[in-house]
């Protein structure tokens, strides 16, 4: 069981990190959708069936396309989407940025009271989360609703500025 | 339950099982769970497989009798061998890779996009005894995996260096993007009328007949005819076939983002979009039309996965005519059509499917008030949102032709 967690672990990790030191910009993306696959797979590997497809639609299927979508509307050539190499200051402030996150993590995890003994994975069935997202956590559900629609919104005010409809235009 | 356990017996049903057992009863308990899986893909790749060949065949015969030609007829009889006459062309043609093409993502496209596609296959009932995976959200597994061939399309059109390829891809993103929204708002109301995310949970839920004759498809109620509809126009546009197959126009785009592929890379991107099109339509029935249930007590005799395989080639049918009658969209009415019209009609029948699980108590007289609701609530708003959508687009005036 620990060999298939490595797997996935270093997979995940491993894409991740080339995805960081690839220069052009479409080859990171498409590594970037493989190590959120390999989140989807460990996801899968806890007896979490749900989450885990849920993670390919909403990572692979959708925020892959938007980042895609984003890098080739904003590039005006095709050359242009390999990355300059980055100075060395830009490399420090990169490299603090990350020790940062990290010892936060680090810090967060350390301190985390885990289990000495393995506990037996719960079984959780679709219906226990959908009951348990719809009665306790519906507050949390809603105001993930209500900022998701505000996100949505504003993308929809913000791509509709344009020069005004001429009636002699075609529909 | 009675009656699962008379036909559950009958030797016709449990024939695929038996035969699988002969070959792999002799093997010990991990070893037989692998050759048993190892059976399972072969089996739907063969069955699916030939299906592709000869779906390919049966679309040219059948375009081919509507535009008044006869179609394949040289290769066999009547054609029949014209299938693997294609296979052995796109086998032995050469692999042309553009000399600027990104080699390892060129390469990996077809790949990807056939394995996803062939993914989906392994959620669906084909029969009583024969759901090749069990899972608890196979629903979700479905659509996640169909989702993710989105990405092969991009990067066939992306690596190929090709304008049109690129210019295609994204046409052809803008579109699954699109219609991928009421496709999942159409299956919403199934998952809560079923009470499950698992195909076996839905086809269970439709088990059972009203008095003695109208099965309990979801079909027959009316948020399910509704849902039905949303779900075929959506899979229409989602396997890219006509009306809805612009991203590979030949008029505008050459051959879309497939311009740059030839020989048996080709070959791979057509087989996965019949794959595509055979896992929306045993979807459908899955979801809409019983499943593997027969339509009347009487015909429970035959085996369950013969009434799959009928009411799969109806739907299969139903495309290819489709293909041969409509005519194509352009982008604007395309994307119109989806978020003007489905998408509004979709998020509607999700009420309407709400105040039919609601009312289910409801007897006497107060039943048709029930069925009276819910097709009002279903036909209305079809009808003003269709006359919206197509006000003040009157017939096209040509003035220089």
């Amino acid at each position: 069981m620990n060999a298939v967690l490595a797997t996935i672990a270093l997979a995940t990790i491993g894409t991740a990190v080339v995805a960081m030191s690839r220069r052009n910009l479409l080859h990171s993306v498409l590594l970037l959708t493989v190590c959120w696959a390999g989140v989807a797979a460990f996801y899968l590997w806890a007896g979490a069936e749900f989450v885990a497809f849920a993670q390919i639609l909403v990572y692979v299927g959708a925020i892959s396309m938007a980042v895609l979508f984003a890098v080739l509307l904003t590039r005006h050539s095709r050359d242009d989407v390999a990355a300059p190499p980055a100075s060395r200051s830009r490399a420090l402030y990169a490299i603090l940025a990350g020790a940062a996150v990290a010892g936060v993590l680090i810090a967060a995890v350390a301190r985390a009271p885990l289990a000495a003994a393995p506990a037996p994975a719960p079984t959780v069935t679709v219906r226990q989360l959908g009951d348990q997202l719809m009665g306790a956590h519906a507050a949390s559900l809603l105001a993930v609703a209500v900022l998701l629609t505000v996100a949505l919104i504003g993308a929809v005010v913000l791509a509709a500025i344009g020069p005004p409809e001429k009636p002699g235009d075609p529909p | 339950m009675s009656l699962l356990a008379t036909t559950d017996s009958s030797l016709l049903e449990r024939a695929p099982l038996l035969l699988r057992d002969g070959l792999t009863g002799f093997l010990p308990g991990p070893a037989r769970w692998a050759a048993n899986g190892l059976i399972k893909i072969v089996a739907l790749l063969a069955v699916f497989g030939l299906l592709f060949a000869f779906l390919t065949l049966v679309e040219r015969k059948v375009l081919g009798r509507v535009q008044n030609r006869p179609g394949p007829n040289r290769t066999g009889w009547f054609g029949l061998l014209q299938p693997f006459a294609d296979g052995i062309k796109m086998l032995t043609k050469e692999d042309i890779v553009p000399h600027a093409a990104d080699p390892v993502l060129h390469f990996l496209a077809p790949v990807a996009v056939i394995a996803f596609s062939f993914l989906t296959f392994a959620v669906i009932p084909y029969g009583r005894l024969l759901l090749p995976v069990d899972m608890d959200a196979s629903i979700l597994f479905f659509f996640a995996a169909s989702s993710a061939t989105e990405l092969s399309i991009f990067m066939a059109g992306w690596s190929s260096h090709n304008k049109y390829a690129l210019f295609a891809a994204m046409r052809a993103l803008a579109q699954l993007i699109s219609y991928e929204l009421p496709l999942l708002l159409s299956v919403v109301p199934v998952v809560l009328a079923a009470g499950a995310l698992s195909t076996a949970g839905v086809v269970a839920a439709q088990s059972g007949w009203k008095w003695g004759f109208l099965p309990h498809w979801h079909v027959f109620t009316p948020w399910g005819a509704a849902a039905f509809a949303i779900f075929m126009v959506s899979s229409l546009a989602e396997s890219n076939r006509s009306p809805f197959d612009l991203p590979e126009a030949e008029s505008e785009l050459i051959a879309g983002h497939l311009t740059e592929y030839s020989g048996f890379k080709y070959a791979l991107f057509f087989m996965a979009e019949y794959f595509g099109m055979c896992a929306l339509s045993g979807m459908a029935v899955t979801l809409f039309l019983g499943g593997w249930h027969a339509p009347l007590p009487q015909l429970e005799f035959v085996p369950s996965y013969v009434w799959f395989s009928v009411k799969l080639l109806a739907l299969l049918s139903g495309f290819i005519w489709v293909r041969a009658t409509m005519p194509r969209l352009r982008i604007d009415q395309l994307t119109r059509l989806a978020w003007k019209f489905l998408v509004p009609l979709a998020i509607i029948n999700l009420g309407t499917a709400a105040f039919w699980s609601l009312s289910l108590p409801w007897a006497g007289p107060l039943q048709l008030l029930r069925w009276a609701v819910s097709l009002a609530l279903v036909i209305v708003p079809f009808l003003l949102l269709g006359r919206r959508l197509s006000a003040g687009l009157g017939a096209r005036v040509y003035r220089y032709a």
